[in-house]
């Protein structure tokens, strides 16, 4: 089976701006890929090279198979933009009824209704987008995305209009995509949500990726800290299997030990790390 | 799952710019100052053929029928409002539509569909004629009842100057669609309303041209109302509306308040046609070739 989403040598230029230079990933399916990046990364522009809103400079993108932008790949994606804006006059029937029309949906009011109870608007399937706060519509385009059953899902900031309990409601959805085998390029600031839901991490800056893995790889080990009676000692290249022989050396030595401490660092710090270094090696 | 091909799925995009119409009350604001108009219109019919009445009998026995000139000049007037009330409703339900609504966001959750951008325009397009043409000609139409009404005069012919007005509207549609590919909403509406003013001066000059003989004028008049072929349509309407008149009447017409009835054969329904196809063919290149 295809990957749900192949990115090859990808570059991207506005001008005399390089947006995204030479970016490879994949996305399998059933995988919930994270996209990560400061501001002005690139990440939107991949984004949106991959829905075919906009046009590579070079390199190749595509989408279970089929290249961005055509057809069979517009009829493989969902897609939830970071701002989202649909028109304030329809309802949340009538929106999701004019996606299924444009996808060749037959799931009729039955997919409607059951999207809208996904995302818990059943209530609300009459109301107009315009009445709906920004987290109800923000859920509303994820229904949306949603629609016929797409093989690929890119979520641009899905999360950021969304209290703690729709922040929930939305991970325990990424899982059952997962489950169901739908590819997910989950494009969030949100760290801690990545790392709580994504099997694999990118993260981009300058419009090339600096780091790539799981976020248990990411999040790598940063030594053991030991509390001793003559103070905390720090080895800071040590890992959680060095703590054992630490503690002995320690005590073969005479120290007293206290307490072991694994350091672990986080997806945040992993970030900050790659982050910097990219800026460092930019400058 | 098999997404709509071409046809069905513009026609769905125009479905949905009507309802967004009939949602926003543009329909109800619509009919509403067109009342205001037919009500207006029908009170200065009402007083014009009352004030000539009088003394129509002796300048009909000069050789001028008031009754004649009084109708036509009135239905000439109507029909320039009727062209520009449907120039507002074209530039005002398309100025946004692409520029517009990517700006705002409304366009890239569509356009993520399998979605055509070309018949995504095309939608838009049929959108905005499935308004502007019925009105235009309904309200042609209505202008011309309410002269036959009130003063006993019908145009000479009907089915043209109604279909100059409604291939005149759907080429303002068109081109103010191609130009929300490129420009933004207002910059867009102020184009094409300085475009509309463009015809209108063409016909102007070559009312001047006839008047003073000169043929640069005439020329310069000429190739601008067919660069801006609504403008000749209209012409070509008014003229249509006295095809059948002869004689002194005929001489003492002047239709419209800008431009002159000029008589247009075939040649130019087709040249209309043509230039409709090739805004469209620019909006959709243009259309192509933007990121969004």
């Amino acid at each position: 089976m295809a990957p749900a989403l192949s990115v090859t040598g990808l570059h991207k230029a506005y001008g005399p701006v390089q947006a995204l230079r030479g970016v490879d990933l994949e996305v399998g399916p059933g995988e919930l890929f994270g996209l990560l990046g400061p501001n002005g990364a690139g990440k939107s522009t991949l984004v949106k090279i991959t829905c075919g809103l906009v046009r590579a400079s070079a390199g190749d993108v595509r989408v279970c198979g089929a290249p961005a932008g055509s057809p069979a790949a517009h009829r493989s994606l969902g897609y939830l933009a970071e701002l989202v804006r649909f028109p304030d006059w329809c309802t949340a029937a009538e929106l999701l009824e004019i996606h299924q029309e444009l996808v060749g949906s037959p799931g009729g009011v039955e997919e409607r209704d059951e999207l809208l109870a996904l995302v818990e608007l059943d209530h609300v399937p009459d109301r107009r987008v315009g009445a709906m706060s920004k987290g109800m519509q923000q859920r509303l385009g994820i229904a949306q995305a949603l629609i016929g059953e797409p093989r690929l899902l890119l979520l641009d900031e899905p999360t950021s209009a969304l209290d703690p309990a729709g922040r929930r409601t939305v991970r325990a959805l990424l899982e059952r995509l997962r489950e169901r085998g739908v590819g997910v390029l989950l494009n969030s600031h949100l760290l801690s949500e990545v790392e709580l839901v994504c099997d694999r991490v990118a993260i981009i800056d300058g419009g090339a990726v600096v780091a790539a893995g799981t976020p248990a790889e990411l999040s790598h080990a940063g030594g053991v800290e030991v509390e001793t009676g003559s103070g905390v000692k720090v080895f800071a290249e040590a890992v959680r299997e060095d703590a054992p022989r630490i503690v002995r050396e320690l005590v073969a030595a005479g120290e007293d030990v206290f307490a072991v401490r694994v350091r672990t660092s986080t997806l945040e710090d992993a970030y900050l790390a790659a982050v910097g270094r990219a800026t460092e090696e930019v400058a | 799952m098999t997404p709509p091909t071409e046809w069905p799925a513009a026609l769905l995009i125009a479905r949905f710019a009507l309802r967004e119409s009939l949602r926003r009350r543009v329909f109800l604001v619509i009919a509403l100052l067109t009342l205001a108009f037919l009500v207006l219109y029908g009170l200065a019919a009402w007083q014009a053929f009352e004030a000539t009445g009088e003394f129509g009998t002796a300048t009909s026995t000069a050789g001028v029928d008031t009754r004649v000139v009084v109708g036509a000049t009135l239905a000439g007037l109507a029909m320039f409002a009727i062209l520009f009330l449907g120039t507002i409703l074209a530039v005002f339900l398309t100025l946004g539509a692409v520029r517009g609504d990517a700006d705002r966001g409304l366009l890239q959750p569509l356009l993520v569909r399998p979605l055509r951008r070309r018949t995504l325009l095309l939608g838009r397009w049929l959108g905005a004629v499935a308004v502007c043409v019925p009105y235009v000609i309904a309200i042609a139409l209505a202008t011309f009842l309410l002269t036959d009404a009130l003063g006993g005069w019908w145009p000479d012919r009907v089915i043209a100057p109604l279909a100059a007005l409604g291939l005149g509207v759907a080429i303002l549609a068109a081109i103010s669609l191609a130009g929300s590919v490129v420009l933004a909403s207002t910059a867009n509406g102020i184009g094409v309303f300085m475009l509309f003013g463009a015809g209108l001066t063409a016909g102007l000059l070559g009312q001047i041209a006839e008047a003073i003989g000169s043929d640069t004028l005439g020329d310069v008049a000429t190739i601008t109302t067919w660069a801006l072929p609504f403008e000749a349509l209209y012409q070509a309407g008014l003229a249509e509306l006295t095809a059948d008149t002869v004689g002194i009447t005929k001489l003492a017409l002047s239709l419209g308040p800008f431009g002159g009835a000029q008589d247009a054969g075939p040649g130019l329904w087709l040249f209309s046609l043509a230039y409709l196809g090739a805004v469209g063919a620019l909006a959709v290149r243009a259309f192509n070739a933007r990121d969004l």
